[in-house]
């Protein structure tokens, strides 16, 4: 299956990762006054390259892959990008355009031609979050990932701290033990990997791993940690404070993006290590700590008394559901098929999400800038003041609960489908009482934002209220894309398949 | 016992005190050197990994030996990262309360 494309294709694996990374030097070298203009320009430069490495992908219908310096595995690193990797790099640029086009401005102070510190640190930490994020999605080596979930880290922890007030300090001190908790759990795994089967290369190791004690434990420790890091319920503690602590423009990719990325490698590790799937009981537990996280992350969202906080426990919800996709996905493989409709229902949620949550995260910023203040109770009446904005809000609503015609009710439907066709009835139901909660406390708030009488707010800028609006459209017209893009998230799935033994 | 068995085991038990410090110390500072036991470890065992795997007349398999660099280097700039992170919260709690340099800080974050 590995294919060495034209050296034209191998760039397009390399600068994903390349660009982001020298434009991190380029800022802090030169950046000063230039951050801005910099770091907005390398994040339409990589929004290019994801979209022309899809377009390859798509066009080969094959996955495409690159041997860094020309060494093959397990010397070298391989990158590989199949369909879902393409439409993940996509995601990443998308919303880190997006977020970035948001923050312009927002971090210059007023009426100086001096930068601020904090313009410098958001453009430089953006710019090293895209690469860590692309080299997530594309690279084959389980150490090289290990590097780039540290870096992924590193980016984001500074985000949260990024206003430098005693709250944001602590939860990305709080955010950062929890990561390297993490990330050390699956640098053990890694090493009891290597020293069972003498290679990190995911590929090699899917030829070679047989199931057994040193496997198990690997695979243990590194979900362990990537769950810390992906906030699954019971690791989920230092989501909510880090989330709703940060700028606008930080929690939009913080919660869109950032831990999506070790969810990917959670997925990647129990179905690309091993073939045949990771079998019915680590399957059944990681989707139980799901339901767990979709109905407790939904009752504490119902508590909440702030905007933002509501929205950052909505996300330890939300991200339950992806981890749903997993025992359906395990049972089609028990049985000797693939279950598609499983298969993109859980990536879909993912994207889903991360559109409808970086919406509704710089939807909630605005409506803080225009209240002074992000208390539930005191914003009755902002769908008047900021119609765009709250009519963005709603969407993104719409879509985490689960109604069409949105994203979220495209991806909910396929994995409840996937649910009641295999008999697994237990996490359509789920998903039901989930779907529910999230009205529960989504529906009040917006309900009293176009009914209450609104109290005085400030004008936002209508630049960006059309962003967070555009962003929403994303997840609306998610609902409305036809079945055949839809089934590029499969594009290297089919033939592995095949290739595994029955 | 062979050489490479101890210092597994020392690497093995490296690893268990880290895992507890992380998990039950409540300061920060204390979780930060828990945090690098954990990797002190980790990077043992990856010692005892090369060693292990040493073919070619070579005394080592080079490859962990190269992994174990790079993780030294990230453990370092994490606990870099995270003790700036503290000194900040300190400059708050010393701002909150100047009677008490040093302790209060890190009693309360």
């Amino acid at each position: 299956m590995i294919q060495i494309g034209a050296p034209a294709a191998g760039l397009l694996l390399v600068l994903p990762i390349v660009t982001p990374l020298a434009g991190l030097l380029l800022l802090i070298g030169w950046g000063g006054r230039h951050a801005e203009r910099i770091g907005i320009s390398l994040l339409f430069v990589c929004l290019g390259l994801a979209i022309a490495l899809a377009s390859i992908v798509w066009s080969n219908q094959a996955p495409l892959s690159y041997w860094i310096g020309g060494w093959a595995p397990p010397l070298g690193i391989a990158l590989k990008a199949d369909g879902l990797s393409c439409a993940l790099l996509l995601l990443t640029s998308v919303i880190l355009v997006a977020s970035g086009l948001f923050a312009l401005g927002q971090f210059a102070i007023a009426g100086t031609p001096a930068p601020s510190r904090a313009s410098v640190s958001f453009w430089s930490l953006a710019l090293s979050l895209c690469g860590a994020l692309n080299i997530i999605f594309l690279s084959n080596d389980l150490f090289n990932l290990y590097v780039a979930l540290e870096l992924l880290t590193f980016s984001a922890v500074p985000l949260v701290s990024l206003s430098g007030t005693r709250e944001t300090l602590a939860a990305g001190l709080n955010y950062l033990l929890f990561a390297l908790f993490g990330s050390v759990l699956y640098l053990l795994g890694v090493v009891l990997i290597y020293a069972a089967y003498a290679t990190l290369d995911v590929s090699l190791l899917a030829q070679a791993v047989r199931p057994g004690p040193p496997l198990w434990l690997a695979l243990a420790l590194m979900s362990a940690g990537l769950l810390a890091k992906t906030a699954l319920f019971p690791l989920h503690l230092w989501l909510p404070p880090a989330h709703a602590g940060a700028p606008a423009a930080a929690s939009a990719v913080l919660s869109g993006l950032v831990v999506k990325a070790s969810f990917f490698l959670v997925v990647r590790l129990w179905f690309d290590l091993l073939p045949g799937g990771p079998g019915a009981a680590p399957a059944t537990m990681l989707a139980g700590l799901g339901a767990a996280a979709i109905l407790f992350g939904s009752v504490l969202a119902l508590r909440q008394v702030r905007l933002k906080l509501m929205i950052a426990y909505s996300t330890v919800a939300q991200i339950g559901y992806l981890f749903l996709m997993i025992p359906l996905l395990n049972g089609a493989l028990a049985a000797g098929t693939w279950d598609a409709l499983a298969w993109t229902g859980g990536w879909l949620q993912l994207i889903a999400h991360a559109l409808a949550k970086a919406s509704m995260f710089l939807a909630a910023g605005l409506m803080a800038e225009a209240a002074g203040h992000d208390r539930i109770d005191e914003l009755g009446g902002i769908g008047r003041a900021l119609p765009i904005t709250c009519l963005a809000f709603c969407i993104g609503a719409l879509s985490l609960i689960g109604l069409p015609p949105t994203g979220g009710f495209v991806a909910k439907w396929l994995l409840m489908s996937a649910a009641v066709r295999q008999g697994q009835t237990i996490w359509a139901l789920v998903m039901v009482v989930g779907g529910l909660l999230t009205a529960s406390y989504l529906l009040p708030f917006i309900a009293r934002a176009f009914t209450a009488q609104p109290l005085t707010f400030t004008a936002v800028s209508r630049r960006r209220e059309v962003l967070v609006l555009a962003l929403a459209i994303g997840t609306f017209a998610l609902g409305l894309v036809p079945p055949k893009p839809i089934e590029a998230l499969e594009i290297g799935r089919v033939d592995q398949l095949k290739a595994s033994p029955p | 016992m062979s050489e490479t068995d101890l210092f597994g085991l020392c690497g093995a038990g490296l690893v268990g005190l880290g895992l507890f410090g992380l998990i039950a110390e409540g300061l920060p500072l204390r979780k930060i050197l828990a945090f690098n036991l954990l990797g002190g470890g980790v990077f043992l065992i990856f010692g005892v990994v090369a060693r292990r795997g040493a073919a070619a007349g070579l005394a080592g398999d080079p490859v962990p030996q190269a992994l174990v660099i790079t993780g030294i280097v990230v453990a370092f700039s994490a606990t870099a990262l995270a003790v700036s992170l503290v000194l900040r919260l300190l400059d708050w709690e010393e701002a909150a309360d100047p009677s008490q340099p040093g302790e209060s800080g890190e009693a309360q974050s």
